[in-house]
């Protein structure tokens, strides 16, 4: 096995007095899609934030290739290849689909014709060429996940944050998403997703992270995750039992 | 400068915060409630004056026994620049902020043209008032008693200011409003009628202080331009939304300006009040006990 | 990487730089037409407000560029139109410097302060910026105020002299200044133009759309806000410097006062805020209406010019928040703000 892409090493998060990740260990390996689980209030996405760089930890380190880079904002990160999406899309409302997807190839391709020229791709490539003039605040909530997934591939990332991606979609659409997912990692970025939706999840990720009370519960694949009996009754529990 | 000289620049620079802090308390009480600047606050204090001067040039009452009077007109006009004005802004679906200071902004420049076309650009003072030119002796300082005034009636304000937001279900419902404006439509709470109150005593308090700053300051269409300044500035300084944070930055920014006239060229004080603002904001922007 | 194999380049359309080059084919026989405009108009009454009202189109372009682009609503302009007007009219008067020059040096010299005043600013977020911004220039009209170098309260006459496009006087006709206003107009915003379409433009209409986002696809936040800064300034200052030339004496109030301020930001706000053409839009509207309602209404000093001009101010931003450009049907400017 290769060096891991990213590596978490015993971080921790304070707000005030709440502590919402405790001596937090884990890393992700090059290629892979990780799920980030847990019941809500886990900690998931203050991790997730922590990765993406939205703010810093209070304690403990975040390795990149072996690279410190800790204390380094989201704007670096996007440079050396970290990408994510919100929780709640985040369109950047004055603009087309095309140019939001365009302020993420600016970061590849400086000159306007290039970004132009990769942000089309792009959305041809998540399937939604069609709407590339439409404003971005006329956008289906479906069709505004796509956009946020298009204007993170546009930064040609090596390693994709998906924020609850699946949340709120169809089964069909959904689906759509899942093979989206697949075919990302096919083209080589690495994948980490916080998901709520756990049959959507478990057959897409090699791997999965289970957080509970701001504490890694168990980590492994799907299939030891879901009969780890500490996260049955933290979090699966009354479901998956019941099936 | 002699202690004695020190301590009768202080004192009236206390008394003045006071009264700036009274000026100031509606601005933050309006901002907190709903996130809006009013960039006719200023020219709330000017409507009070002239209302306080008018009812002494044409009636003879006293601008103490004004007060009242000019406190609730001040409540109405608020509730109906809301009313009239703001609710609308606040509709705004897109460049909410720059809506909402332009509309305040225009509130402002129409208030200021109908003070000129109704009173002339003159300057105009009430001429006698029992107040008027007193001072009163205070272990050896001399304080002008009207400032003396002010600086009671701004201490009573706050407290019982600090009575209703704490005490009373109306002070409850302001409360409730600026922590979740969704949540109180939920309780039935009427957001409208939370808004136009809170406008209406927002208005009244900067009403209060107009009515006091009438016996000892001459009025003139364009007087509340530099009181307005020293609000954002004192509102700024406390912290947007803050209450006590309006008393606090309010005493702190007549102190520096007393002082600072001892010191600058009297053209130049505002100057020492503006540049303390701005210290304090880029060390802490959020002022000193405001919330993010 | 797979992606970039998705589509073979040539059948690439191109909407974005496709709608880019038709503003520009539209823009080039407006500003022709407008050239001839002093053709029609030979009142000197109504040509002196065409000056101002290009003048102020001009402005608000460039207080369009820091506000409407990249969301930082300054309303302290004033200080960078008096730091253009003051530094032209001291180098004429005191070291016979033309005003040409002086445009160039209060534009540096305004950038120089931008970016001084920027860096701790840009830190403060919504109401506090603006508020600081005020500020800043409240204190800019004092210390003017009480410089004796430049005039105090007194101001700055410039010297009377023959007509001269070195010198920038005009004392009889009035259409070398509406050309050179229009020149003024016509460079920032062909400046807006490039840069709507340079990655600067897209970081900065992200930053002020989202700068959360933003910063998570590699905007550089606090770097985007020092150059829109920095390039609005300087057209502030260089508008500045002209409209010294043009009045040829200034004061303090007549030049520093908050009433600038927001004279830049509201023909931007009227027209449509981080549009090519909201500014001009907005001052053709604006700017005659004020100058004509003054100087029916507002000469006796009834006040009620101001009246009529507060209403107007309150009904544009009521009415249509968007700016007067959102009326238009689609294709929208690239920079145009959204619902």
């Amino acid at each position: 096995m290769s060096a891991p892409l990213l590596e978490v090493r015993d971080v921790t998060r304070r707000f005030g007095g709440l502590v919402a990740n405790s001596h937090v260990s884990m890393e992700v390996r090059q290629g892979e899609i990780l799920g980030l689980i847990g019941p809500n209030g886990a900690g998931k996405s203050t991790l997730f934030n922590l990765i993406a760089g939205a703010f810093p930890p209070s304690a403990g380190q975040i390795l990149l290739e072996g690279r410190d880079i800790t204390t380094l904002p989201g704007t670096a990160r996007c440079g050396l290849g970290i990408a994510r999406t919100f929780q709640v899309p985040r369109s950047f409302d004055s603009m087309t689909v095309l140019e939001n997807v365009m302020v993420g190839a600016f970061v590849r391709h400086p000159r306007a014709h290039a970004a132009q020229a990769a942000a089309l791709e792009t959305l041809d490539y998540v399937g939604l060429a069609a709407r590339a003039g439409a404003p971005a605040g006329e956008l289906t909530p479906p069709e505004k996940r796509r956009l946020e997934m298009a204007r993170a591939l546009a930064t040609r990332p090596r390693l994709l944050l998906l924020d609850e991606v699946m949340t709120g979609l169809t089964p069909s659409e959904a689906q759509k998403g899942v093979e989206l997912v697949r075919r990302v990692r096919e083209a080589g970025v690495t994948i980490v997703m916080v998901e709520h939706v756990m049959e959507v999840v478990m057959p897409l990720v090699d791997r999965a992270v289970v957080l509970h009370l701001g504490e890694v519960l168990a980590e492994g694949s799907p299939q030891q995750v879901v009969r780890d009996d500490g996260v049955i009754t933290a979090y699966l529990g009354e479901r998956h039992r019941a099936a | 400068m002699t202690t004695q000289a020190l301590l009768q620049v202080l004192a009236s620079g206390l008394l003045m915060g006071l009264l700036y802090a009274l000026i100031a308390v509606g601005l933050s009480l309006i901002f907190g409630l709903m996130d809006v600047v009013n960039f006719a606050h200023g020219d709330f204090l000017m409507v009070a004056m002239y209302a306080a001067f008018g009812l002494w040039f044409f009636t003879g009452l006293d601008p103490l026994l004004a007060a009242p009077l000019v406190t609730g007109l001040l409540f109405v006009l608020g509730a109906l620049a809301y009313l009239g004005v703001v609710r609308f802004a606040m509709r705004a679906r897109s460049n909410a902020g720059m809506v909402q200071i332009f509309a305040t902004f225009g509130l402002a420049i129409t208030i200021q043209g109908l003070a000129q076309f109704l009173f002339t650009p003159d300057y105009r003072s009430i001429g006698q008032s029992w107040l008027g030119e007193r001072t009163i002796n205070l272990g050896g300082l001399f304080l002008p008693l009207p400032q003396v005034y002010g600086g009671v009636v701004s201490v009573l304000t706050f407290a019982a200011l600090y009575l209703l937001m704490s005490r009373t279900d109306f002070g409850k419902a302001l409360e409730a409003t600026r922590e979740d404006q969704g949540a109180v439509a939920l309780v039935g709470i009427d957001r409208n009628r939370v808004f136009a109150l809170g406008w209406g005593l927002g208005a009244a308090l900067v009403g209060l202080a107009g009515a006091v700053l009438a016996i000892f300051y001459y009025v003139h269409p364009q007087v509340g331009g530099p009181f307005s300044t020293i609000a954002y500035v004192v509102v700024a300084l406390g912290g947007f939304g803050s209450i006590f944070g309006a008393l606090v930055a309010g005493v702190i920014v007549g102190l520096i300006e007393a002082l600072a006239t001892t010191i600058l060229p009297p053209a130049l004080k505002s100057i020492g009040i503006y540049s303390l603002y701005l210290a304090v904001v880029f060390l802490r922007p959020r002022g000193l006990f405001g919330r993010l | 990487m797979a992606i970039a194999k998705a589509l073979p380049l040539a059948t690439v359309p191109s909407p974005f730089l496709a709608r880019r080059r038709r503003q520009l084919l539209l823009a080039v026989p407006v500003f022709a037409l407008l050239a001839l405009l002093p053709l029609l108009v030979r009142d000197v009454y109504l040509q002196n407000v065409l000056v101002l009202t290009l003048m102020y189109a001009a402005l608000s372009q460039s207080w369009n560029i820091l506000g409407g682009y990249c969301g930082q609503i300054s309303l302290g302009h004033a200080l960078y139109f008096g730091i253009g007007a003051y530094t032209t009219s001291v180098l004429f008067v005191n070291f016979g410097i033309l005003p040409w020059g002086g445009m160039l040096a209060g534009g540096v010299l305004a950038v120089l302060v931008a970016l001084l005043l920027g860096y701790p600013c840009f830190k403060l977020r919504g109401h506090y910026f603006s508020i600081a911004t005020i500020v800043i220039a409240e204190i800019g009209l004092l210390l003017v105020h009480n410089w004796d170098y430049v005039g105090a309260a007194m101001g700055i006459q410039w010297p009377f002299g023959p007509d001269s496009w070195a010198t920038l006087q005009f004392a009889r006709d009035k259409v070398p200044y509406f050309h050179l206003a229009l020149g003024l107009f016509a460079i920032t915003w062909l400046v807006t133009w490039v840069i709507e379409g340079s990655r600067w433009g897209f970081w900065w209409r992200a930053v002020k759309d989202d700068t959360e986002a933003a910063q998570s696809l590699g905007v550089e936040v606090f770097r985007s806000k020092m150059a829109a800064a920095a390039v609005s300034a300087f057209f502030t200052a260089v508008g500045g410097a002209f409209y010294a030339a043009f009045v040829s004496y200034i004061d303090p109030e007549s030049v520093m006062s908050f009433r600038f301020s927001l004279l830049f930001a509201l023909p931007a706000v009227l027209g449509g805020i981080g549009t090519l053409w909201g500014p001009a839009v907005g001052a053709a509207v604006l700017i005659p209406l004020t100058e004509i309602t003054r100087s029916y209404l507002g000469g006796n000093g009834s006040g009620l010019d101001l009246v009529i001009y507060g209403v107007l101010i309150m009904l544009v931003a009521l009415a249509r928040p968007e700016g007067l450009l959102s009326l238009l049907p689609r294709p929208r400017a690239a920079g145009e703000g959204g619902r």
